[in-house]
């Protein structure tokens, strides 16, 4: 139990000491992709080989390092899960991917009683054999600040966070600082809310700092409920002890001595290393009374979320917490003010607050060196869909859509062409290949009518039907509207019914004006942020894509062939044979013609099943 | 089996929790985990012992999809229906589990109660996708085959979980 800061230093001493005892370093990538596919098992299996050559196996940080072994570690997320399970070889900072419990024994072998580097294993592009992670083109263009540690260090041990300089921002603003200090360097950073909309975070420590409460409270946003976003999961799963240091930053600088993170129910695992971070904290003492002898109590909380993407919203997630229906309500007064159990909140999400740390140590001036102007700093978004690519990347602000899917992401999984990208879930929009030179901060993706959101990144190639997908964001969000307010309620659901009607081929004429007519309605009228911006996709496909629509309503067509409804199987008459084995296999018998002559589909008959295409031995049949 | 609830078995839960109105959600959620569901019989208890009415939390257990008035498959699959997962085909997963358990939309759960197939918005997996879970298990780069392939494996016990 750490007594005051002196005690505190001397255990990051020793937790140092130990780190740097051994030099050969395996880190297995324990993130829940790579745990899916199978990291748990070749962890086990290098230990047992490991230790069955005689070899000591640190599996944790030692009091007293042996003077000769390897440490074995299970790191957070390396965010390429593209290419998982992965195995990061240190002093070197080899990368091996795709590995298998049989490759083990080759890698004990080679790599570790050799030093021997295993090509086969390493990444690969054209040719082209990358050895070290920092190489990998993936890798290359990413700045890695709340991702600093992710597949670096044991996501599971305060020690390891400790020896790389964890918690000496919050020592820093324990007694180095006085919390208006904190709050000021918080504000001249420019660090702007991560979870959505941007709001400065310092402005919002200020206001709740200013209130005169006796409770005051710091809640972290973990509801990251945007589909295709995983970038919270990947930092509360990988580096735990980094967002708390910052929610604890937090409660000094603003007068709260209670904090509660939200988790959403599908991450398991981040609740499961939250609660272990939680307990290590408390056990060596940087949480609970008097922490470090400062005269700073500070308790943290989890709360498991029950499945309501709404619990996003800042005042249905403090709703929640207090065990009721997580429904948002009218503000102001807002959550800085009347927040959970009616006290002043501090409410920023996971990202947020694992920038606090390095800001507070390293200050503003160099946070702001990185990024943009108006929006400092970097951000992590989590690139997926058709993508070569995915995975979970950090990248300066201001950084061109163009160098985040071509150059990290490696371009549009199989040579396909680039059509779309949508932006900020469900709540964003999408940008086209004549935003491909944008720069992504806040600001300028704002402006071109998409916002940058939690930061999810969904590409989709030329394949992809825009009203579909438009049809799919407005499907969720209905599911997923509270039905408190008017608008949203029945807004959504009008919507989501034409769309519907549009993609089955019903579409009347008008209907692109109603769309965007109820959007404007839903967006100047619901109570919520939800509300706000659930027409946000629809309106910016019909933006780019009008034609798209026009195509469906006007002319019954679907231009990318994905619409079921809308498609039309022909037989090409100069490729047909007219053997009659697409007719025999027809389920409708929609199917007819003469032996030897061209067959004809009858479109009033056909149900689209497509068995016929696969069936016909000359690829006469076409789905158009 | 668990034809009779033993309402000591769900003071625990609240005890362990914490008898406070504030937890209402977390000593739902710790039913559920014990039960699989929500049963109709600890409504009663739970409100007693919290001192709210029954209504405050069936308003809770109504408004978040997690929740489960009725008992839930001893295999609960979740078929991730998230922007990616849609992308990279998990319409055809859900479609092909629903038909071999013949299930829909609105029958979430077999008579024998040892499935329930269900969609989830996002599991965070996306590098996977598509993606099902398990009981929380994360079954990665899935096929309609694949999934046939593990809910044999689920029936004849051979599978991991």
């Amino acid at each position: 139990m750490l007594k005051d800061r002196q005690d505190l230093k001397q255990l990051r001493e020793e937790c140092v000491k130990s780190y740097n005892a051994y030099t050969r370093k395996i880190l297995v990538c324990a993130g829940t992709g790579c745990v899916s596919s199978g990291s748990l098992n070749i962890y086990a299996k290098l230990r047992e080989l490991i230790e069955a050559k005689g070899i000591h196996c640190a599996v944790e940080l030692e009091e007293e390092p042996e003077s000769n072994g390897v440490a074995l570690k299970k790191s957070g997320c390396h965010g390429f899960c593209e290419r998982g399970p992965l195995v990061r070889i240190e002093p070197e900072g080899w990368l091996y991917t795709k590995v298998k419990v049989d490759d083990c024994e080759e890698i004990v072998e080679k790599t570790i009683v050799n030093g021997e580097h295993i090509e086969r294993l390493a990444f690969q592009k054209n040719g082209e054999i990358f050895k070290t992670q920092e190489e990998i083109p993936f890798y290359k263009k990413q700045t890695r600040v709340v991702l600093e540690h992710c597949g670096h260090i044991d996501s599971l041990s305060v020690r390891e966070y400790l020896s790389q300089g964890g918690y000496s921002a919050f020592e820093k603003a324990l007694f180095d600082m006085t919390p208006d200090e904190v709050i000021e360097e918080v504000s001249d950073s420019g660090l702007r809310g991560r979870g959505g909309g941007g709001f400065p975070a310092g402005r919002k420590w200020a206001q709740v700092k200013r209130q005169n409460a006796p409770q005051k409270y710091v809640v972290c946003n973990g509801d990251e409920g945007d589909p295709g976003a995983f970038m919270d999961r990947s930092i509360m799963e990988g580096d735990p002890h980094r967002m708390l240091e910052g929610m604890m930053i937090a409660g000094a600088a603003c007068g709260a001595t209670e904090g509660y993170i939200y988790v959403r129910a599908e991450y398991p695992l981040a609740v499961e290393r939250l609660k272990t971070a939680i307990a290590q904290a408390k056990e060596i003492g940087l949480l609970g009374k008097n922490i470090l002898n400062s005269g700073f109590d500070f308790e943290l909380h989890i709360n498991r979320g029950a499945g309501a993407f709404v619990c996003g919203e800042g005042s249905a997630l403090t709703a929640s917490i207090e065990g009721k229906r997580g429904m948002p309500r009218v503000k102001p007064p807002r959550t800085v003010e009347h927040g959970l159990f009616d006290s002043p909140t501090v409410l920023n999400n996971v990202e947020t607050y694992a920038n606090v740390p390095s800001i507070i140590s390293r200050g503003a001036e160099w946070f702001k060196s990185i990024g943009v102007e108006k929006s400092p700093g970097t951000k992590a978004f989590a690139i997926t869909g058709d993508i070569e690519n995915t995975g979970l990347i950090e990248v300066p602000m201001g950084t061109t859509l163009r160098e985040v899917i071509y150059d990290v992401g490696g371009g549009i999984r199989g040579g396909g062409k680039f059509k779309a990208v949508q932006i900020g879930g469900p709540s964003g929009g999408t940008l086209t290949e004549k935003d491909l030179d944008l720069p992504l901060d806040f600001d300028s993706v704002k402006k071109a009518g998409a916002m940058i959101g939690s930061g999810g990144l969904v590409v989709m190639n030329d394949k992809t039907c825009m009203v579909e997908v438009a049809r799919f964001f407005m499907n969720f969000t209905q599911n997923e509207s509270c039905g408190k307010c008017v608008p949203c309620r029945e807004g959504t659901r009008r919507m989501l019914e034409i769309l519907e009607r549009i993609v089955a081929g019903n579409g009347e004429p008008g209907d692109i004006d109603l769309l965007l007519e109820l959007a404007e309605t839903i967006s100047a009228t619901a109570l919520c942020g939800l509300g706000k911006s659930a027409a946000s996709p629809v309106v910016s496909t019909i933006k780019n894509f009008r034609d798209e629509y026009e195509a469906h309503i006007n002319e019954k067509r679907c231009p990318a062939g994905v619409c079921q409804k809308l498609k039309r199987i022909e037989i090409q008459p100069d490729k047909c044979k007219g053997c009659s084995k697409c007719s025999r296999g027809c389920p409708v018998g929609a199917i007819s013609g003469v032996i030897k002559s061209p067959f004809v589909i009858d479109q009033s008959k056909c149900i689209k099943c497509g068995a016929c295409v696969t069936t016909c031995p000359f690829h006469a049949i076409e789905v158009k | 089996m668990q034809s009779t609830i033993q309402l000591a078995e769900v003071d625990e839960i609240i005890d362990r929790i914490g008898c406070e109105e504030k937890n209402i959600i977390s000593i739902l959620q710790g039913v559920q985990e014990h039960y699989r569901y929500l049963p109709a019989e600890v409504f009663p208890h739970i409100a007693r012992r919290l001192g709210v009415g029954e209504a405050r939390l069936f308003s809770v257990a109504t408004f978040y999809e997690n929740f489960s008035l009725e008992p839930k498959g001893k295999f609960v699959i979740k078929v991730c229906d998230g922007t990616a997962c849609h992308v990279r085909q998990s319409p055809p997963i859900l479609a092909r589990l629903r038909e071999e358990l013949g299930l829909s939309e609105s029958k979430k759960t077999t008579d024998d109660l040892m499935f329930t197939v269900e969609t989830v918005s996002c599991l965070g997996a996306c590098g996977l996708a598509p993606v099902i879970t398990v009981n929380d298990h994360v079954h990665a780069e899935m096929t309609p085959d694949k999934a046939s392939e593990i809910l044999k494996q689920l029936k004849e016990g051979t599978a991991e979980c």
